[in-house]
């Protein structure tokens, strides 16, 4: 199924302005997340899909060829998964998952086999008979994801599916996620505030800030072409170059470095990975703190921009703190950006 | 249906009841106040003659006298059953809080049981002592009602209490006596004024215990049914009902804004 | 020796307490199967007295059972919505609400039984009724079935089971029926036992709004202490003791279970 949204916005009776007229549009099969800090409005354009909240005049949200706006969620066919899960305490989990089939008035065999059917594919069959309140985080996870795909609904919504979890959980129940989404074959959005959640589940994601859409694409693309300072912050943790730009040279504290192209007016971008500490650059600054990351070391360093600048090296041997040592950035790997006024 | 009209609709019932069997009564027994001999001035009657103020002011003696009673026997009993575990504990507990939903009329019959002409006490004392049907008996009837509302708010919040917060004090060489004063009641006061507040109101309305116990000394509900049944004095009755009403009505706002919870009526 | 001296003192003034509550109970009962309450358990132990309480007062006893039926069936019907209703819609005017229909807690039962006789009093038919006497029995117990289910509803997280509910395809009768009753079931249970014990003792309103036909058990008790000898009233208390108590152990279980629930 195909979503299309268009000038889609959401004020609250007070004034608050949650979501800003945003245009979106899934294709078939597609899974796609919504990314961004809390408050920038994508739990409010999710429940906005899902027909749990009314959105402002103007606004239009077409599932295939269907006006869906005016219907109430319970029209809408759509499976959601709440970040509380919503599970329903007086229910079994063969019961809870079984519930939108009984809302079809399907016949009760039918209810049993797909209940069945989907408790195989989420791995649930051995508690079936079990109550909402016998099961663990992962568990009540999968029984709410079961739940909205028994009716075979026509999108799939999430509400944050892993933040009720442990942190230990999360990882590999972030790849079960995924591969049970593309198993089910189903258009699905998801809403998430966790960059690596989103760049490993999603096919393509939507970056908002401050209620509106700020970039969509692939995470590739996002990750080495954003196209604003927030989404290069957001996604992938860029840090800015604050210094002056001359043509294609920027002058900074601790040096002075090429760019790709001619820096008046914008924002440099450099990712930690890319700033490479060795005995011959162009820029010169002093270690500040040295973290083993195990893979890898994150060393800090000063004197090069007015902040502290993160460098991420691979190496066997790190530079110990107090050193002054060298740093050469290519021009390739950086990023101008327009500068920004508001920035999240 | 939408959500909004369901739950509109699931209000209706309760909002069509309310005006119809409460609003409107309530109303209506304001405006018969009014429509006596004396029109509005009834209210001031009840200032002015002394059958009506004489009966105020003894109602609420009563009432308070009971209040402090209660609250004395129940804080003692309360912070006993809340600091010690013994066998029989929880028959203890059942049976002081079993009166909470007795009405006054079995109160006043248990009174007279007690201190009536044929009662456990004329039978035991060498003076044939009768009590039932004086202010005793009265002031022990609203007793035994209060009592059991009483512990039950305290020991909530006795429960709640820092036993070292005690501790300290004693180690700082407060006396029993002492520590029950500075540290015990001022830790459980919120409670100790709730628990007062909703005993003074039950007490104030207290209706059956008093109707069984016949006295000679009349409380305000008396008055109110006398008024109303044997003088048909009926803007009296409900000048009265409204002035004791709105004084139980603000004592149990005040019980509640300090503890969150009220405790069943009736007596 | 602080420890003792003072809990010595705690304990005598709890078991004072118990005697003073709990000796005339045991009175009452003994004195309604003493053959003669003068002569003492010397006399023998028998049950005419209660025999005899059947035959004069069957009839209250029967009523205040059908009261409190019929009581407990209107508060759920008006009052099990309304709860929900309260519980979705958590503003100030449902809090005003429920602070009005609370108003029967805090006024005296004369004062209400009087508004009510002001009002309908002179509709005759309405008033030699016994729904004159339950609508001041329903006036009286609906808040507790109210405040017994808010209470359980208001600790689970209501809304957002009803909008997974919603988003499976459910309408709101359904919501209702599938998701709001059986998650309120503890406040129900804890709500009934409560209307059903204060309606079988209610007497402040009953007395007022009674008539000689219509006889409540706590009215006939009334009568009795008034014009009945001591062994046929202790009887009579003895039924109501036989009644109550069961419901009133049953209504202290079911509201302390409740309670544990919302915590």
């Amino acid at each position: 199924m195909t979503l299309r949204l268009t000038h889609t916005a959401k004020t609250y009776p007070d004034g608050t302005k949650a979501l800003l007229p945003t245009d979106l549009s899934v294709g078939k099969g597609e899974i796609v997340s919504l990314l961004g800090p809390s408050g920038c409005g994508k739990t409010t354009l999710l429940r906005i899909i899902a027909g749990l909240e009314t959105p402002d005049a103007g606004s239009e949200i077409w599932f295939d060829n269907d006006n869906v706006t005016p219907l109430p969620v319970e029209r809408r066919q759509v499976g959601m998964v709440f970040q509380s899960y919503a599970l329903f305490p007086n229910m079994s989990v063969r019961a809870n998952i079984g519930y939108g089939l009984k809302m079809q008035q399907l016949p009760k065999s039918e209810i049993e086999a797909r209940v069945t059917e989907v408790l195989e594919m989420c791995q649930l069959q051995p508690f079936a008979a079990r109550a909402i309140t016998a099961l663990s985080g992962g568990q009540r996870q999968r029984v709410a994801l079961a739940r909205a795909i028994a009716p075979r609904p026509r999108m799939l919504l999430l509400d944050e599916p892993l933040s009720a979890l442990d942190a230990s959980l999360r990882g590999t129940l972030r790849e079960e996620l995924a591969v049970l989404l593309r198993e089910f074959d189903i258009t699905a959005i998801f809403v998430t505030h966790d960059q690596d959640e989103a760049m490993a589940i999603a096919d393509r994601v939507a970056v908002m800030c401050q209620g509106r859409v700020l970039q969509t694409g692939t995470p590739e693309e996002l990750y080495r072409n954003p196209k604003s300072p927030f989404v290069a912050g957001f996604v992938g943790n860029a840090m800015s170059l604050r210094g002056k730009a001359d043509g294609t040279t920027l002058y900074l504290d601790g040096g002075a470095l090429t760019l790709p192209a001619r820096g008046e007016g914008q924002t440099v971008f450099v990712r930690a990975e890319d700033v490479c500490i060795g005995d011959d650059g162009p820029l010169r600054g002093k270690v500040e703190t040295v973290t083993f990351l195990g893979t890898h070391y994150k060393i800090g360093i000063s004197g090069i921009t007015p902040d502290t600048i993160a460098s991420i090296h691979a190496g066997q041997n790190a530079p110990k703190v107090g050193d002054m040592i060298n740093v050469a950035i290519k021009p390739e790997t950086l990023m101008l950006l327009p500068q920004e006024v508001d920035v999240a | 249906m939408t959500d909004r009209n369901f739950i509109l609709a699931c209000l209706t019932p309760l909002l069509i009841f309310a005006i119809a069997f409460l609003a409107l009564p309530l109303i209506r027994l304001f405006m018969v106040s009014g429509e006596g001999s004396a029109g509005w001035a009834v209210y001031l009657d009840i200032l002015r003659k002394p059958r009506y103020l004489n009966t105020l002011v003894l109602t609420v003696l009563v009432s308070l006298a009971t209040t402090f009673a209660a609250l004395a026997v129940s804080t003692t009993a309360g912070m006993f059953l809340v600091r010690n575990r013994f066998a029989g504990r929880g028959t203890v507990l059942s049976v002081l809080t079993l009166p909470l939903a007795f009405p006054g009329v079995v109160i006043g019959f248990l009174i007279i049981l007690l201190g009536g002409r044929q009662g456990l006490v004329n039978q035991l004392t060498p003076g044939h002592v009768v009590f039932a049907y004086s202010a005793i008996g009265l002031f022990l009837g609203y007793l035994y009602f209060s009592i059991p509302r009483v512990l039950l708010t305290v020991m909530a919040a006795a429960e709640k209490l820092d036993p070292s917060l005690e501790e300290a004090a004693r180690t700082m060489g407060a006396t029993p006596y002492r520590v029950v004063m500075d540290v015990i009641i001022p830790g459980l006061m919120p409670s100790l004024i709730a628990s007062g507040a909703i005993a003074f109101a039950t007490a104030m309305g207290a209706f059956g215990t008093a109707f069984t116990l016949a006295t000679d000394i009349d409380v305000i509900p008396m008055v109110i049914y006398t008024e109303f049944t044997l003088s048909a004095n009926i803007a009296m009755a409900s000048a009265l009902s409204i002035v004791l009403g709105i004084i139980t009505w603000i004592l149990l706002l005040i019980a509640r804004s300090l503890s969150g919870s009220t405790v069943a009526g009736g007596g | 020796m602080f420890k003792s001296k003072v809990k010595i003192m705690q304990l005598a003034v709890t078991l004072l307490a118990c005697a003073f509550l709990f000796v005339p109970i045991i009175m009452s009962v003994l004195a309604g199967l003493t053959a003669n309450y003068f002569k003492g358990i010397s006399s023998g132990l028998t049950f005419k007295w209660v025999i005899e309480v059947w035959e004069l007062y069957a009839n209250s006893i029967f009523l205040s059972m059908w009261l409190a039926i019929a009581c407990l069936v209107c508060t759920l019907i008006i009052g099990l919505p309304a709860a929900y209703g309260l519980a979705r819609h958590p503003g100030w005017l449902s809090r005003l609400l429920e602070e009005f229909i609370s108003l029967p807690l805090a006024i005296p039962g004369l004062a209400l039984a009087l508004a009510l006789l002001q009002l309908y009093g002179s509709m005759k038919g309405f008033r030699a009724s016994w729904t004159f006497i339950l609508v001041g029995h329903v006036l009286y117990t609906l808040p507790f079935m109210v405040r017994s289910i808010l209470a359980v509803l208001a600790s689970i997280d209501l809304k957002t089971l009803e909008e997974g509910a919603a988003s499976l395809g459910a309408s709101p009768w359904q919501r209702f029926r599938d998701i709001v009753v059986p998650n309120a079931m503890p406040g129900i249970l804890a709500g009934s036992l409560t209307v059903v014990t204060l309606s079988i003792g209610e007497f402040n309103l009953t007395w007022m709004l009674h008539t000689p036909y219509l006889k409540t058990l706590p009215v006939g008790l009334a009568d009795s202490y008034a014009s009945m000898r001591l062994e046929i009233a202790s009887a009579y208390t003895l039924v109501f003791f036989i009644l109550i108590v069961p419901l009133l152990m049953a209504m202290q279980w079911a509201s302390a279970r409740a309670q544990r629930i919302t915590q």
